[in-house]
């Protein structure tokens, strides 16, 4: 009954300005559910959709991340090359197996050239944390840098692991980062580095990053190492707006911010290519040990889901579903575990939903 | 004592004498705040100044000068104040020398919260532990084509198994519950694969200290949040550097850091890791905490626990008086009257 209400009552406009889709008006997804918590939460998501009568269909693909084979994970990539948008849980890798089985994650990354990964952290009402008024956005080159995973072993018990940086990626990094400093106005990008022990390599990332710069002339551009960087982070991290920097320290950085804001379960992550897009939460993590426990935090991975709708241009219902995430975090009863409280994952989807429903198409017009 | 592997012999009567690198900018204030303070509290150390500048050694190359080698050789112990990197002196970093020089494999430091200098984060006790000699440090670095960079980050298995045991012999002389260690050998599955097998190795010789593993990300994620779940941490070199300095930010940031540096041989030299600060330099505005917390760990590794308890407790119940504190720790103090703070906190308790 509740279903029929929602879409009886969505205004015209919402059902008929969604950019043209391929089959019948709808767009086709990939989801790959992943391991741990993956599963639980894209069936939250596939629930919540429905529930909204968003125009979106999933395709589901499993990747089993205990084959050694590649199948799955290039069944994968074909899938998100045929429809160009994925949402992803995180696969795991067992980092116990030999070089060769390389992380699942990694490679669907570099495949599609998924060249920037994007994570915007900012401070929640109602989440309680060490600061306050935190609102950066961790902008990290994805493909290259120490993730290379270029090791060898030329003598027994020394092992070269090769970090490679390249005039073209940074470039390009440096461009995108810029670019969405530009269009959602904000004020400062400082590029994150250790070119002062790697002169050659972070010394190349730094100069392509004062490169593009110049040619933004109202963004300010500052740099800051990174060993500095971590220990602003956690006495000011209100001293940062927009920072773009390498794989690794992208790596270091983002989870720093995540933490900073809430932890792994509130903050959703971006993974933007020449030609795909691929969303999931922002730290990554399988969350193994709450695994199948209803405990989960399902807001990251929403949030993300939102994330995607704005990527397929339905905005309307990317906004009206983020705003009944925010107002359902500041209700502290509903906390999950990783928020210091006992609520279950359920619970929240279904206050999420509450709220949708009440805060109908007839306040969509103010 | 905590950084030796053997109790040190050295019967609190006799006079010890330890090397002094005073370092530059706000180094020799602070140098002279630390040894009044030790004066004061009549700890049985001579000091035996030293420069370390850089010279050309025969056959052209850098070196630092012959009689601060023998000095640090003989005395085994040394303090060390903020040397200044100079940019195109043609010689590498002070401090790259001194680590090659006496192959100083592991940089310790204790991050303890500091009662008195608020920071968001209280009760913070842990322990970075980083590999220093090699990793992404290496500074190996080709140009392969014009617009390609390789860099070489590389991880032995000498090196490894080196720091792996000092983490857990520190962890048992200190009595500290586990030792935990960083990686991402999801990632980089050989180097830091290599690293985590040496690790797993020396935790079965050590079964009365608990061992974890957890990737980088994780720790950041999770350090930032809660520090306290958080006791010795043992990693390479470049994870090593940011988190140890993260976790300096935790407690106050890195002008109330001590840091020790451990070599072969019985060598140990701790140090202040704050910066040379030339804006301040010679006004006595600076903040001698970090070099004087360091060189508590000094005598603490010597086995004058008795000296280093009195020294650090008037230094703590100082700062946690807030009465006289220098700038960077909220007050108008200057570094004479902060330390003459600390030398009249002693005599009182005699």
């Amino acid at each position: 009954l509740s279903l029929s209400f929602v879409l009886f009552s969505l205004p015209l406009w919402m059902l008929i300005s969604a950019p043209p889709a391929r089959y019948g008006g709808r767009h086709t997804v990939t989801l790959i559910p992943g391991d741990g918590i993956g599963p639980e939460l894209a069936k939250h998501v596939c629930e919540l959709f429905r529930f909204c009568c968003v125009p979106v269909d999933f395709e589901v693909v499993n990747v089993d991340s205990t084959k050694t084979s590649e199948d799955d994970i290039n069944n994968a990539i074909m899938a998100i090359r045929r429809n160009g948008v994925a949402l992803k849980g995180n696969i795991e890798t067992n980092h116990n197996l030999p070089p060769s089985h390389k992380s699942r994650n990694s490679l669907l990354r570099t495949t599609l050239d998924l060249y920037a990964s994007v994570m915007h952290s900012q401070s929640l009402p109602g989440v309680r944390t060490h600061h306050r008024n935190i609102d950066i956005i961790t902008i990290r080159e994805n493909t290259e840098g120490e993730y290379s995973s270029l090791e060898h072993e030329s003598v027994p018990g020394v092992v070269e692991c090769l970090k490679i940086i390249t005039r073209t990626k940074s470039l390009r990094i440096a461009d995108y980062a810029f670019r969405t400093a530009r269009e959602k106005g904000r004020r400062r990008v400082t590029a994150i580095h250790k070119a002062n022990i790697m002169s050659l390599g972070d010394g190349l990332f730094l100069e392509c990053c004062k490169e593009v710069a110049s040619g933004y002339p109202e963004i300010t551009f500052n740099s800051m190492i990174v060993d500095n960087t971590t220990m602003q982070l956690v006495s000011r991290p209100q001293q940062f707006d927009v920072m773009v920097m390498p794989n690794l320290y992208g790596n270091v950085v983002s989870n720093v911010c995540a933490g900073l804001v809430g932890g792994p379960g509130l903050v959703p992550g971006a993974n933007y290519g020449e030609n795909y897009a691929v969303f999931e939460t922002g730290t990554r993590n399988t969350g193994k040990s709450i695994a199948n426990k209803n405990t989960a935090n399902p807001t990251a991975m929403l949030l993300a889901s939102c994330l995607l709708l704005d990527h397929l241009k339905l905005h309307g219902y990317a906004s009206m579903i983020r705003k009944a995430i925010l107002s359902t975090i500041t209700d502290s009863q509903l906390h999950t575990a990783d928020l210091g409280g006992k609520g279950s994952t359920s619970e929240m989807v279904q206050s999420i939903m509450d709220a949708i429903q009440s805060s109908g198409p007839r306040t969509q017009r103010h | 004592s905590i950084l030796c592997n053997k109790t040190c012999v050295c019967p609190a009567s006799q006079i010890q004498t330890v090397t002094l690198i005073p370092g530059d900018g706000i180094g020799p204030e602070i140098s002279n705040a630390v040894m009044k303070i030790f004066e004061a509290a009549k700890a049985p150390i001579r000091w035996e100044e030293r420069n370390v500048t850089a010279i050309r050694g025969p056959g052209g190359k850098w070196m630092i000068p012959p009689d601060a080698k023998e000095s640090m050789d003989k005395n085994k112990i040394g303090l060390k104040g903020p040397l200044k990197t100079p940019i195109a002196a043609g010689h590498p970093s002070m401090n790259l020398l001194l680590r090659k020089t006496f192959d100083l494999y592991a940089n310790v430091r204790p991050c303890v919260s500091i009662e008195g200098y608020q920071t968001p984060y209280t009760d913070v006790n842990l322990v970075t532990i980083r590999e220093n000699t090699e990793g992404e440090y290496s500074g190996i670095e080709h140009v392969i084509v014009d617009g390609v960079v390789q860099s070489i980050k590389l991880i032995t298995e000498q090196a490894s198994k080196r720091i792996a045991e000092y983490a857990f012999e520190y962890a048992r002389n200190n009595q500290r519950a586990s030792v935990t260690a960083v990686h991402k050998a999801n990632i980089m599955r050989m180097s830091d694969g290599l690293f985590l097998r040496k690790c797993r190795e020396a935790a079965e010789k050590y079964k009365d200290v608990k061992f974890t593993e957890m990737y980088l990300d994780t720790v950041c994620l999770n350090m930032v949040q809660d520090p306290t779940q958080f006791d010795v941490l043992v990693m390479p070199n470049l994870y090593g550097d940011i988190l140890s300095d993260l976790c300096a930010g935790l407690i106050g940031g890195l002008g109330v850091t001590p840091s020790g540096n451990i070599g072969a041989n019985g060598v140990a030299i701790f140090e202040s890791v704050h910066g040379t600060a030339p804006d301040i330099a010679g006004k006595d505005l600076a903040n001698p905490t970090a070099l004087l917390l360091s060189a508590v760990m000094m005598l603490r590794h010597m086995g004058l626990h008795g000296h280093a308890k009195k020294i650090e407790s008037a230094c703590f119940d100082t700062i946690r008086d807030r009465k006289v504190l220098t700038k960077d720790l909220g007050g108008n103090s200057k570094c004479s009257e902060f330390t003459e703070a600390i030398c009249q906190r002693m005599k009182d308790m005699d």
